[in-house]
C-alpha cells in the first residue's frame, strides 16, 4: 500500500486544495505539450525546480516516486533520435533508423519535455489525499457527488486488493500450480482478484445505500473544501512558468508547434 | 447546546416531515389486501439511470484496471524497444493493455457513460500511482474511453455481443492512436503513423475487445454480477 | 441522555414476500410480523429462510424493480420500507466491506452528510457516536488499521450518527474472533439502552444475544413465521430443531462423530527454534519448537496478530522461516533430497502437505466444482481414469455431487468450505494445515467438518489447525501451541 498512500507532511503544499494542484499540473502539461523544442522545456524545468524544492519532498522520496519519468525521458529521446523526422545532415542510416541533425535536436527536446511535464505532475499528485480530492472535485468543480464518492469508495478498496493478491499467490503454490506457467497463473490470479473485488464492491454499495447514499436529499459536507489565495497563487505560478517558457521559445525562434 | 439556532431535533424533524410527504403521496396506490405484486419504489426505474452499485462496481473495475495500467506502463519501456526496433510503430501492439477498462466497464454496467467513466477512473489511478505521461494520462483516458463509448452508443446501449465488444476495442484503439500521434509522436514520419494506427486497432480489437468480453462472461458465471443485467442473462431463473 | 430525537420505529409486515430476479422460488413468502417501537428482536431460522432479505428490505436497500419483485406490504413507522431510507440503520456481516472512507471521523460522518445534516451538528454527532460504541480513537485514525471488532463498531457508530429509529444487525459478529464478538455485543447493548431504538438482530450464535433481546422470532424457509415469543420459551420449545438447522444453542450442542483411535504414529515434521515473519526482517514470534505426528491434531491458538496464520503457512512450506528451520522426516519427505518444505516444488507439496486457507475463495481456480477437484490430481499427472475416480469419490463423500457442474463461487458458505477441504484431500497429503476452518460457520457445517476431520485423524492423518474456536480445540486437538 506504500506506493498508493500519499506522503504527508507539514509543508504548505499538502494543505493546498488538490483541485488546484490538478489544475496546475494540467496547465503545465498542456502548455508544454504544444511544442517540441529544447528551450521551452529547459526553461520550464529550471523554473519548476524552484517549485519542486519548495514542495519539500525528501530527496529519497522524490527520486523514488519520479523513477518512471527518469526512465521514460531518455527512452523517449532515444526513440526520437532513431526514428524521428529527418532534417539536415545524416549521421547514421540503417534500415528504418535515420539519425540526423533534426532528429538529434528533437530527441533532446523530447527528453527534456518529458521531464518538464512529468516531474512537477508526479510531485503534485503524490501530495494529494484522495478524500480531499473527492471533496474538491464535488464542492469546487461541482462534479456529481454520487460519482465522485462512489469512485473514492472504490479506490479505498485497493489496499485490500494487495492483501488478497498475496493470499492468492500462496494458494496457488499450495494447489500445486505454482511451478510454471507464470503468465497463465498471473491471468487467473488477476481474474480471481477481480471477482473478489467486485463482490466486495457490491457489498460496499449496499453499505453506502444503507447510510442514505444515492438518494434525493441534498447533501451536506463534513469537510469544507476551500479555494483561496493559496490555490490561486499555485495556479498563477504554474501559468507563469508555462507562459515564460513559451515566450522564451517564441522570442528565440525555437518554437516548434506539434501540429504541422 | 448549539448557539447557531439549530437544535438537536431540527434537521431530523425536517427530514421526517419530508418523508411523511412522500409517504402520503404513495398511499394512494392500492392496498396490500390484494396479493398482487407491486413495484418497489415509487417510480418506474429508468433503464439508463446509474444505481449506487453501478457506480461502485464501475469504480472497482476502474481501480483494478488502473493498477494493471500502471504495471503495463512499467513494462512498456523494456517491451516496446525490441518491437520498435523490428518495425517502428509496432510498439502500438501493446496499446490494448490500456484500453480494456472502458470496454469491460461498458459490458458489465451496460449504461451510458460506463465505458468513459471506467476508463477515466483507471487513468486517474495509474496517474496517481505515477507514470511518465503524468497528467496527460488523464487526457488519454478520456479520449480512449470516448472511443469505446461512442461504439456502444452507436449500438444504442442495447447490443452487448462479442463483435460489438471487439468494435468498441477498435474504437478505443483508434482514439489511442490519434491521441499518441498528436501529443507524443508529433515529430514522426507518415509510415510510422500508419503502422502505429493499424497496430493500435489490432491491439484494441484483441486485448481490449475480445479479452474484455471473455472476462465479462467469466465474471457473470461466477455469480459476482447477480445485481446486473449482464450477470442475470447468463442463466435463466434457477 | 437519549441520543435519538427520531422516535423508535415500528415494523409491520403483512403478507410480504420478495423474489430475486434470477430465482424461481420466493425468498420470503406471506410474512406477517409486527414489531413494536423499542422492542429488541432476535431473528433466527435456517439458511435460506429469508432473514437477510427481510433486513435488507427494512433498510430500503433491497434493490429496484430490475432486481426482483415484491408482494404484500412492509412498513417501517407507517411508511413503505423502500422509500424510508434514513429511518433504519443496517450493519452488515463483513467488516471490510462496510468501511467507506479512509479516516475514522469521515466514515462516521458519511451517513450524516447523506441526510443533509449541517456541518457542526455532524461533528458533534460523530464524537457522541464514537463514544457510545466505545471507540476511543482520534478522528484521523486510518480505518485500514482497525481490527475486525473495531470496524464493526465503526459501522455501528456510522449508523448511530444518523439517529435511526430502527437498528438492524445482519450477523454482525459472524466474521469476528471472540474478543471482537464481545466488543460488538457490549457496544450494541449500550446503544440499545441509551437510544431506546427498535433493534432487530440476525445471528446464529444465540448465547451472545440472549440476554439483550426480549423477543425471538424464527422464520420458516420460504414461508412465514415458525415461532415467536419470549427467548427462553422459544429456545426451549424449538431448541433441538433450531440446533439441527444450524443455530448455535448452548443447551443443544452440535453432534459430531467422536474420534475413536487415540494413538499416534511416527513424526512427520519438526520445527526447531523457529522464527516466523510475513515480511523478511519483521519477526512476529520466536523460538518455537513444534513436532507433528501422524494421527495427531495440533491446535495453534492465541490472540489476534500473534502470528498464528503466519506460523501455519510457514509449517506448510508456503512462507520462508525467518530463523530456525522446518524439517520433514523421511516419512514425509520420501525420495526428495531437501528436508525443508519451502524449497519443495509446489507439485511435491501436493502429496505431502495440504493447506486449507481461511477464505476458501482464495483457492478456487476453475469454473466448475468437478474441474476444481481435478486440479490437484492433474498437476500430479495421474491418468484420466485415476483422476475421475478420485473426483467421484470425493464428490460423494463430501456431498457435493449435485453441485458437480456449478461454479465454485456460486456455492453457499458451508459448501465452499467443504469444497476447499475436498480439493486438498484429492491428492492425499499426509499433513493437513487448516487456517480457521470453522470461522463463521453455523453449527451444522461445524459438525460436518469436525466429523470429517475426526475420521481423517482416525485414518492416520496429521492435522495442524489455527483456530479461535474453543469447541473445535476440545473436540479434536491433542496438543496446543499457544502464541502470545
Amino acid at each position: 500500500m506504500s506506493i498508493l498512500t500519499p506522503t504527508a507532511g507539514p509543508q504548505a503544499i499538502y494543505r493546498i486544495n488538490p483541485v488546484a494542484k490538478l489544475a496546475t499540473a494540467f496547465l503545465l502539461g498542456f502548455a508544454l505539450i504544444l511544442t517540441i523544442d529544447w528551450l521551452s522545456a529547459a526553461t520550464a524545468l529550471v523554473l519548476e525546480s524552484v517549485l519542486l524544492v519548495w514542495a519539500g519532498l525528501s530527496v529519497r522520496q522524490f527520486l523514488l516516486r519520479t523513477i518512471p519519468v527518469w526512465i521514460a525521458a531518455p527512452t523517449a529521446g532515444l526513440t526520437t533520435l532513431l526514428y524521428g523526422q529527418p532534417l539536415g545532415q545524416t549521421y547514421v542510416e540503417f534500415g528504418l533508423i535515420h539519425v540526423t541533425d533534426g532528429s538529434i535536436s528533437l530527441a533532446i527536446a523530447t527528453a527534456l519535455r518529458v521531464l518538464a511535464i512529468g516531474l512537477p505532475a508526479i510531485v503534485l499528485f503524490v501530495t494529494i489525499d484522495p478524500t480531499d480530492l473527492a471533496d474538491g472535485l464535488a464542492q469546487v468543480w461541482h462534479l456529481p457527488s454520487r460519482f465522485v464518492l462512489g469512485a473514492l469508495a472504490g479506490l479505498r478498496l485497493v489496499g485490500l486488493f494487495l492483501d488478497d493478491w498475496r493470499s492468492l499467490e500462496l494458494a496457488r503454490r499450495a494447489r500445486g500450480v505454482g511451478d510454471r506457467g507464470r503468465i497463465r497463473r498471473l491471468l487467473s490470479q488477476a481474474f480471481a482478484l477481480l471477482v473478489l473485488s467486485i463482490r466486495r464492491g457490491s457489498k460496499l454499495a449496499t453499505a453506502m445505500e444503507a447510510r442514505g447514499f444515492g438518494g434525493d436529499t441534498p447533501r451536506t459536507w463534513a469537510r469544507e473544501s476551500l479555494f483561496g489565495w493559496r490555490e490561486i497563487a499555485l495556479i498563477a505560478i504554474g501559468a507563469a512558468i508555462a507562459a515564460i517558457a513559451i515566450a522564451v521559445a517564441v522570442v528565440f525562434g525555437t518554437w516548434n508547434f506539434i501540429v504541422g | 447546546m448549539s448557539s447557531a439556532g439549530s437544535s438537536c431535533g431540527g434537521p431530523t424533524r425536517a427530514l421526517t416531515f419530508a418523508y411523511d410527504e412522500r409517504a402520503r403521496s404513495v398511499r394512494t396506490s392500492p392496498s396490500s389486501t390484494e396479493s398482487a405484486t407491486t413495484a418497489v419504489g415509487s417510480s418506474r426505474p429508468d433503464r439508463f439511470r446509474w444505481r449506487v452499485v453501478d457506480i461502485v462496481v464501475a469504480s472497482v473495475i476502474g481501480v483494478a484496471s488502473g493498477l494493471v495500467f500502471w504495471l503495463w506502463g512499467q513494462a512498456y519501456n523494456p517491451l516496446s524497444a525490441p518491437l520498435e526496433a523490428a518495425l517502428p510503430g509496432l510498439q502500438a501492439l501493446l496499446g490494448g493493455g490500456w484500453l480494456f477498462a472502458g470496454v469491460l466497464g461498458g459490458l458489465v454496467i451496460r449504461k451510458p457513460g460506463a465505458a468513459l467513466f471506467t476508463e477515466l477512473v483507471a487513468a486517474v489511478v495509474s496517474a496517481i500511482v505515477g507514470t511518465q505521461w503524468a497528467a496527460l494520462t488523464l487526457v488519454s483516458g478520456l479520449v480512449q474511453g470516448l472511443g469505446a463509448e461512442i461504439v456502444f452508443a452507436l449500438f444504442l446501449y442495447a447490443n452487448w455481443r462479442a463483435y460489438v465488444a471487439v468494435l468498441a476495442g477498435m474504437g478505443a484503439g483508434l482514439a489511442l492512436a490519434i491521441n499518441d500521434l498528436v501529443l507524443w509522436y508529433a515529430g514522426a514520419k507518415v509510415e510510422f503513423a500508419i503502422i502505429y494506427t493499424v497496430c493500435s486497432l489490432i491491439s484494441g480489437a484483441l486485448l481490449a475487445g475480445l479479452l474484455s468480453w471473455l472476462a465479462a462472461r467469466g465474471l457473470a458465471r461466477t455469480g459476482a454480477l447477480s445485481r446486473f443485467a449482464s450477470g442475470r442473462e447468463v442463466s435463466a431463473r434457477v | 441522555m437519549t441520543l435519538a430525537p427520531q422516535p423508535p420505529a415500528a415494523v409491520s409486515a403483512r403478507g410480504w414476500g420478495w423474489r430475486h430476479a434470477s430465482r424461481k422460488a420466493w425468498a420470503v413468502d406471506g410474512l406477517d410480523l409486527e414489531i413494536d417501537p423499542g422492542e429488541r428482536v432476535l431473528l433466527l431460522g435456517a439458511s435460506g429462510a429469508g432473514k437477510s432479505t427481510l433486513m435488507h428490505a427494512l433498510a430500503g436497500v433491497i434493490g429496484g424493480d430490475d432486481e426482483g419483485e415484491q408482494k404484500g406490504e412492509l412498513l417501517v413507522s407507517g411508511q413503505r420500507a423502500t422509500s424510508a431510507r434514513g429511518i433504519a440503520g443496517l450493519v452488515l456481516q463483513d467488516p471490510d466491506s462496510q468501511v467507506i472512507l479512509a479516516r475514522v471521523g469521515d466514515d462516521v460522518a458519511f451517513g450524516c452528510e447523506n441526510l443533509g445534516v449541517p456541518r457542526d451538528e455532524i461533528w458533534r454527532r460523530v464524537a457522541q457516536s464514537l463514544d457510545e460504541v466505545g471507540l476511543d480513537l482520534p478522528l484521523d485514525h486510518p480505518t485500514s488499521a482497525l481490527s475486525g471488532g473495531q470496524k464493526q463498531r465503526l459501522a455501528l457508530a456510522g449508523v448511530l450518527a444518523m439517529r435511526p429509529g430502527l437498528i438492524l444487525l445482519d450477523e454482525p459478529t459472524a466474521n469476528l474472533d471472540p474478543e471482537g464478538v464481545a466488543e460488538v455485543r457490549d457496544a450494541v447493548a449500550r446503544v440499545a439502552e441509551s437510544t431506546g431504538a427498535t433493534l432487530v438482530v440476525i445471528e446464529h450464535r444465540v448465547e451472545v444475544w440472549r440476554d439483550i433481546v426480549d423477543r425471538v422470532v424464527v422464520l420458516a424457509p420460504g414461508g412465514g413465521v415458525l415461532a415467536d415469543g419470549d427467548p427462553r420459551r422459544v429456545l426451549r420449545d424449538r431448541g433441538a430443531e433450531l440446533s439441527a438447522s444450524g443455530v448455535w444453542i448452548p443447551e443443544f450442542p452440535p453432534r459430531f462423530t467422536q474420534r475413536r483411535v487415540a494413538s499416534s504414529g511416527g513424526r512427520l515434521l519438526d520445527a526447531a527454534g523457529l522464527g516466523i515473519a510475513r515480511v523478511r526482517g519483521s519477526r512476529i514470534a520466536d523460538g518455537l519448537d513444534i513436532g507433528l505426528d501422524e494421527g495427531r491434531a495440533v491446535a495453534i491458538v492465541g490472540p489476534n496478530g500473534a502470528g498464528k496464520s503466519t506460523l501455519a503457512l510457514t509449517l506448510a512450506g508456503l512462507l520462508r522461516p525467518d530463523a530456525g528451520a522446518v524439517s520433514a522426516t523421511p516419512a514425509l519427505a520420501g525420495p526428495l533430497k531437501s528436508v525443508s518444505p519451502i524449497s519443495w516444488r509446489s507439485k511435491d507439496l501436493l502429496t505431502r502437505i495440504g493447506t486449507v486457507f481461511q477464505d476458501p475463495e482464495h483457492q478456487f481456480l476453475s469454473s466448475t466444482v468437478r474441474d476444481e477437484l481435478s486440479v490437484g490430481p492433474r498437476a500430479l499427472e495421474l491418468g484420466d481414469v485415476e483422476v475421475d475416480a478420485r473426483v467421484d469419490e470425493l464428490l460423494e463423500r463430501l456431498r457435493l455431487d449435485h453441485l458437480a457442474l456449478a461454479n465454485p463461487f456460486t456455492l453457499s458458505g458451508g459448501e465452499k468450505r467443504r469444497l476447499s477441504v475436498a480439493t486438498v484431500l484429492a491428492t492425499r497429503p499426509k499433513l493437513l494445515v487448516l487456517d480457521e476452518p470453522t470461522f463463521g460457520q453455523d453449527s451444522r457445517t461445524w459438525s460436518e467438518l469436525v466429523s470429517l476431520l475426526a475420521g481423517l485423524l482416525d485414518q492416520g492423518q496429521s492435522i495442524v489447525a489455527v483456530t479461535h474456536d474453543a469447541d473445535f480445540v476440545a473436540a479434536l486437538a491433542d496438543d496446543e501451541v499457544r502464541l502470545a
